[in-house]
Order: C-alpha cells, then sequence, then structure tokens
C-alpha cells in the first residue's frame, strides 16, 4: 500500500532561519534554502509534528 | 424630609463620597495621614458587594485599580506626599490608557519622608508634573470636609466623563479636621458614568476619535476585546511609532481637557467686585484667608478671596482678569511658592503678588494674612 | 494535524518582533494550544503582561489583553481578578520583569494566592535593553553589564514562588514543546496562584556572549540540563550536579483569594 505522505507547509514571510526545525527533526525531512526552511525529503517525515511545535515564529504547518 | 447629618472627618468624608460616587474598587497602602479612607472602605466597601484591597506597595495600589477600571469599576486609592510620589509612573499610565481612577491624595510635608502628620500643600505641582511625559491633569483642592464629600463625587465624574486618572487633594488639616456635613441624598449630586460603546464588538476601537476627544471606553469581560498598553498607541489601541499617529493622540489627550476648562475649572469668588487687595488661597489656607479679608473689611480696607477649588486646570483667565483689576495680589499657601509662581505667570505684571509661605508643619494663620493685606495696602 | 493558532492570533500582527531562534514563539504557542486544551473563552480570558521581550505576548493574542508597566503585570492583573472573579486572568513576562522589579508583586500574589496562572519566560537576561544581568542570570555569566563575569547570585524562581505561597509551581523548557502546554493546562486548571516557569533561550543578547555558538547549542542546553522530577527520584546527588527539575513541582490545596474575599462580602453583608 502506498504510504499517505503528510504537506509541510512552509511560510517563508514568517520564517525567521533559526534552524531549529531543520537540526531537530529526527529523520532530516527539512533544509535550510538560503535563510529560509525548505522541505528536502517529504518521504522520511513520520509525522512526529516537531518541527512544527518548536517553531518559534509561526512559519511551520504539518498535515498528516 | 430632614437631611442626613453626621459629624465627619474629612477622611471618612472622601471614603462616604466615593461610595455615593458609586466607587465599586479600593486599592490602597497604608500611608499617614490618608490611612482613614483605606479603614472605612475595608469596611463599607464589602457591604456593597464592592472589593477592598490592601497592596503590597503603593504601586501596586495604582497598578491594581488601574486593572480593575479596565473591567469596569469606578476606582478609588488613597495615598500621601511620598505614596503619590511612587504612584507616578502608573499615573502616567493611567493617562495614556486612558482609564478612568481617582487618586486621594492628602498633602502633608516633603520632600521624602517630611512630616507625616504636619499640614502642607506642597503636592500640588507633583498632581500635574510628577508623572514623565506630557499629559493633561485634573487636581481638586476642597477646603472643608463638606467639600471633600462633593469634590470626591466630582473627582469621580471628571474620571469618567474625561476617562483620565483625577487628583483630589486636601491638605492634611483638612482631611483629619472633624465638621458637620450635610450627606446629599441619591440623586442630590449629579453622578456620571463613562460611556459605553455603542458600536458592536468587531467594530470597537479603544480609542476611536470618531467619538470625539473621550472615545468609549468597553470594560474587559464585556464581550469586547482590545488591547490596552503604556506605549504610544493609535487608534486601535495597539503600539505605534508612526509620526503622525503619536502626535495626534498626544495632542488629543491634551485637547479634552484644555477644551473643557470652563466644565472642570471651579472656584469661589468672595467680596471680589470692589476688591482692591485680592488674597488667591486654596484648602485650610483659604479658611484662614477668608477670616482675614473680613478683618480688613472691618479695617476699611476693600479685601477679597479668589478660592482655589480646582488647582489644574489651573484658573489662568479668572486670575489674569483679576490681577488686571485689582492693586495687589496675596498669595498664602503652605509651600515655597508653587501658587504663587502660577499667580504670578496669570497676573503678567498686572499686578504685584507677594506670597506667605510657611512649611514648618503649621498652618497659616489669619493674623499673618491680615498683616500682609496692610503691607501692600 | 496542524494546529491551527490562527484562530487564537489577532489578524495581521505577525511576524512578531521575537528573534531568530527566541523560544517566546514557542512558548506563545504552548500557551495557544493550552487555552484551545482548556477551552477559555475569549472574552472571558486577561492576558495580563509587564515591559520586555517576553510581555510584548499579549498583543499577538487575541483576547483582554493588558500590556502594563515594567514588572506591575502582576498588581494589574491582581486588579482585574479581584474585580471580576468570573474571569480566566493568565499573566506572562520574563525575569527581569517578575523578579526583580516585580518581585514584590511577584511574591505578594504568590501568598494571597489568588487564581490566576503566571508565565515566567526566564531566559537569564534582560533582553529587550540589550543584555543586561538578571536576577535569573548565572553567576559568573556574561552581561552587557557584567562583562567581568556576573557577581551576583541567581534566584531560583520555582523556590521562590514556593516559598512565597504559590500552590502550583511547575517548569519546562522551550525546547520541551509538548510539555509546556500540559504544564499550563494543569497550572489554569490549578484553584489558586500557579506559576510556569519557562526555561527560554535568548540566542541574541545571551547566547553569543556566553560562548554558545548558536540557538541550536542553546536549545541542546536545555534539553540536556532538564531532569523530570520523576526520574530525578531515581538518580543521585552527583547525577543531578547542573541538573535542573522540570514538571510539577509543587502542589497543594489552599483557599484562594478570591474566594475568601467572597466570604468577607458575605459576612460584612449580614
Amino acid at each position: 500500500m502506498e504510504k499517505k505522505l503528510p504537506t509541510i507547509e512552509i511560510i517563508e514571510k514568517y520564517c525567521k532561519g533559526c534552524h531549529i526545525c531543520v537540526e531537530f527533526c529526527p529523520t532530516k525531512v527539512l533544509e535550510m534554502k538560503g535563510f529560509v526552511a525548505s522541505v528536502k525529503n517529504l518521504e522520511a517525515c513520520i509525522k512526529c509534528m516537531q518541527c512544527e511545535l518548536r517553531c518559534p515564529d509561526f512559519a511551520i504547518k504539518v498535515t498528516a | 424630609m430632614a437631611k442626613k447629618v453626621a459629624f465627619l472627618q474629612g477622611n471618612e468624608a472622601a471614603a462616604q463620597g466615593a461610595l455615593y460616587a458609586g466607587c465599586s474598587f479600593f486599592g490602597g497602602y497604608p500611608i499617614t495621614p490618608s490611612t482613614e479612607v483605606a479603614e472605612v472602605l475595608s469596611i463599607e466597601l464589602p457591604k456593597v458587594g464592592g472589593k477592598f484591597i490592601q497592596m503590597e506597595d503603593e504601586i501596586g495600589a495604582m497598578a491594581a485599580i488601574i486593572g480593575a477600571s479596565l473591567t469596569g469599576a469606578k476606582v478609588l486609592t488613597s495615598t500621601s506626599g511620598p505614596g503619590l510620589s511612587l504612584k507616578q509612573e502608573l499615573i502616567g499610565y493611567a493617562c495614556i490608557a486612558e482609564t478612568p481612577a481617582v487618586i486621594y491624595n492628602v498633602m502633608r510635608g516633603g520632600p521624602s519622608t517630611g512630616m507625616p502628620t504636619g499640614p502642607s500643600q506642597s503636592d500640588v505641582m507633583c498632581a500635574k508634573w510628577g508623572t514623565h511625559g506630557d499629559h493633561a491633569a485634573i487636581c481638586l483642592v476642597p477646603a472643608s470636609v463638606q467639600e471633600i464629600f462633593e469634590e470626591t463625587v466630582r473627582a469621580f465624574n471628571l474620571a469618567e466623563k474625561y476617562r483620565m486618572p483625577v487628583m483630589i487633594m486636601p491638605d492634611e488639616i483638612g482631611a483629619h479636621m472633624r465638621e458637620r456635613i450635610v450627606i446629599p441624598e441619591p440623586g442630590e449630586l449629579e453622578v456620571i458614568n463613562r460611556t459605553a460603546p455603542s458600536v458592536p464588538p468587531a467594530e470597537y476601537k479603544p480609542y476611536d476619535t470618531k467619538f470625539g476627544d473621550v472615545p468609549p471606553l468597553a470594560a474587559f469581560g464585556s464581550g469586547y476585546r482590545f488591547h490596552v498598553t503604556g506605549l504610544n498607541k493609535a487608534e486601535d489601541g495597539f503600539p505605534t511609532t508612526k509620526a503622525a499617529l503619536v502626535q495626534a493622540e498626544e495632542e488629543r489627550q491634551i485637547r479634552k481637557v484644555d477644551a473643557n476648562i470652563d466644565d472642570i475649572v471651579t472656584f469661589e469668588e468672595y467680596l471680589l467686585d470692589d476688591c482692591e487687595v485680592a488674597v488667591v488661597a486654596f484648602g485650610s489656607t483659604s479658611r484662614s484667608a477668608r477670616f482675614a479679608v473680613n478683618e480688613a473689611r472691618k479695617a476699611g480696607i476693600k479685601a477679597g478671596m479668589f478660592r482655589i477649588k480646582t488647582f489644574w486646570p489651573f484658573p489662568d483667565k479668572q486670575i489674569s482678569a483679576l490681577a488686571t483689576k485689582v492693586k495687589a495680589i496675596i498669595t498664602p499657601e503652605m509651600n515655597l511658592g508653587m501658587c504663587t509662581g502660577e499667580v504670578k505667570r496669570c497676573s503678567a505684571g498686572n499686578a504685584p503678588v507677594s506670597g506667605i509661605f510657611r512649611v514648618d508643619g503649621e498652618p497659616i494663620n489669619p493674623t499673618q494674612i491680615l498683616e500682609k493685606i496692610k503691607e501692600v495696602m | 494535524m496542524s494546529f491551527d493558532y490562527d484562530k487564537y492570533l489577532r489578524p495581521g500582527k505577525l511576524p512578531h518582533i521575537w528573534c531568530p531562534g527566541c523560544g517566546h514563539g514557542i512558548v506563545m504557542k504552548g500557551l495557544i494550544r493550552a487555552i484551545d486544551t482548556l477551552g477559555l473563552e475569549k472574552d472571558n480570558t486577561a492576558i495580563v503582561s509587564g515591559i520586555g521581550c517576553a510581555s510584548r505576548l499579549p498583543g499577538y493574542l487575541d483576547f483582554c489583553t493588558l500590556h502594563t508597566a515594567h514588572g506591575r503585570a502582576a498588581a494589574f492583573a491582581t486588579g482585574v481578578k479581584m474585580a471580576k472573579p468570573e474571569m480566566n486572568v493568565i499573566l506572562v513576562g520574563g525575569d527581569g520583569d517578575g523578579t526583580a522589579i516585580g518581585g514584590n508583586h511577584f511574591i505578594h500574589a504568590c501568598r494571597r494566592n489568588i487564581d490566576m496562572t503566571y508565565i515566567i519566560m526566564n531566559n537569564n537576561i534582560y533582553g529587550m535593553t540589550g543584555g543586561q544581568f538578571s536576577p535569573c542570570t548565572p553567576t559568573g555569566a556574561l552581561a552587557s553589564t557584567t562583562v567581568y563575569g556576573n557577581p551576583d547570585p541567581a534566584f531560583d524562581v520555582a523556590k521562590l514562588a514556593i516559598g512565597a505561597g504559590a500552590t502550583f509551581v511547575a517548569r519546562g523548557t522551550a525546547y520541551h514543546a509538548t510539555q509546556i502546554d500540559k504544564l499550563i493546562v494543569e497550572a489554569v486548571q490549578h484553584k489558586g496562584f500557579s506559576v510556569v516557569e519557562i526555561l527560554d533561550d535568548c540566542p541574541t543578547t545571551y547566547g553569543r556572549r556566553n560562548k554558545y555558538k548558536s540557538v541550536i547549542e542553546m536549545m541542546n542546553r536545555l534539553k540536556d540540563v532538564a531532569v523530570p522530577v520523576k526520574a530525578a527520584e531515581k538518580m543521585t546527588a552527583e547525577q543531578l550536579q547542573g541538573k535542573i527539575l522540570t514538571g510539577v513541582l509543587h502542589k497543594e490545596e489552599r483557599p484562594h483569594y478570591t474566594d475568601e474575599y467572597a466570604k468577607v462580602i458575605a459576612r460584612a453583608s449580614k
């Protein structure tokens, strides 16, 4: 059965580029692209929501 | 129907006046010579479902009443000189956030601890200039126990009407003296409540100039959600640094008093019609002045008195007119020239102004004033 | 499922003023989730703060919000709660605001056990003014006013609150995001004065001066020093060296202030 992928929305105008989401993602889904966070490997996402929870800037929305 | 007559101390009359005005919240801190206000209200407020809280310090007391006022309560704190100094920052907060509050301050000596049980009139400049920044000020200076009652009611009315802190400042003599007073019947004195918003919550802005210089104030918990801050703010209540908005807001807050001076300023003219030497006095000192004026009249001197009942805004217009009419002005006061300076400013050299100053904890007696009247004539 | 923070945020206020990596935003999100869990009514909830970075929080939230003067949040909030006990009152602020200039109001709110919740974001520094040491700056740490090392000992905020009489005291960190809302929920549900200290990070004015190479290093420190109270029970004193306990540190039932004052009203009205 095909795995249903979540959507990870990065609101670039809110992102301040602190790296928290990138560093603490347990499966390294995210990366920095210039000054803002960006999705690198969505397939690896385990929907733990930690990036959204820890984003201080309301810039990440994970929809499982 | 027989009038309700009582024999009250000034501070007790202030407490009764507050209750008459509908005060439902008192926050205070013990300080001589104003503590009786707190004592009376700690007994009386809970009887009518009101709240009394003794806070941890003077600043906390001022903070608590502003917080309570924002829920719609009519609020009072009482204090004296050192306490007034401590409250100043939050008096400024009440100014900029345009929160109605009454500050009853009994004037004792100073600076600092001064003479806690001695009379003084040296807090009048603190009422206007104590907190930093530009702001309007209203300060009432009653001269009798009856007047402390009535002016406390008026202080609440002005605070509610103009959405700002209002000070009432008897000196220690007025605050601790006992006199016969007639308690007005309910409805006899006007009682004003703040204007509630007429727009639905979604359209409400706490400083909406569409409603004039005194925008309606909603209460927390009444269905209106809004932001209150001590930062310079725009009409919506949120902080702004936009030059035009800040300038307009600041000017409006001054204007709401400046444009209504005739509604706010009260005074008494005593034997001024043919007067050649006018005594300009306020508070307890005016009682000595009245006696001295009467004595001078008996001696054939055309003396009179202009009694200041509202110290801020200062009765500029009336004093200026007086100075063009009389040959001399005498300003007795229990400080080193605070009112005298204002009177000199207003008289603009049209009449010589002679002060009588006492800061030794003793009241100014009629003889001192009478001697000065004779001296200048 | 993504949490809908927008439901509680005032429109058009983001991005907030906090620096990149500052934990205050994480705490604000935790507070919003807690409010959602608790089902607090917006119209009936006041959020009160003092002055400082953390005290800017209420402006973003769509409630009855009161941004007061430096250190005075607890005193203003006491007035709100006394006058309208039916309102939920939540205080937010920083360590300098709450424990230095506001220290007196803080301990007396604890003593009165007035039914409010105080969230203290402790980032060990005065951030807004550019990094001066606070009563919560560790001894020896560097700040713009302790360039030779801080000679002052620091307050333990939780112990201070417990000593002063707060009946619910908890501690979390900005790293442990899911714990934040759980602690706030429990704190608000508690009848009496509840204090939630959140160990926070200020990369801009504290981290840089104190040899933290990045926000991540500061976050990792929070992760490493935190020990849940339950886990600590099984640890030796040696193992607990340099650790900070997190979770619910203190909870007791004691009459709370507005209930007691309601009794005063009942006695006076007889």
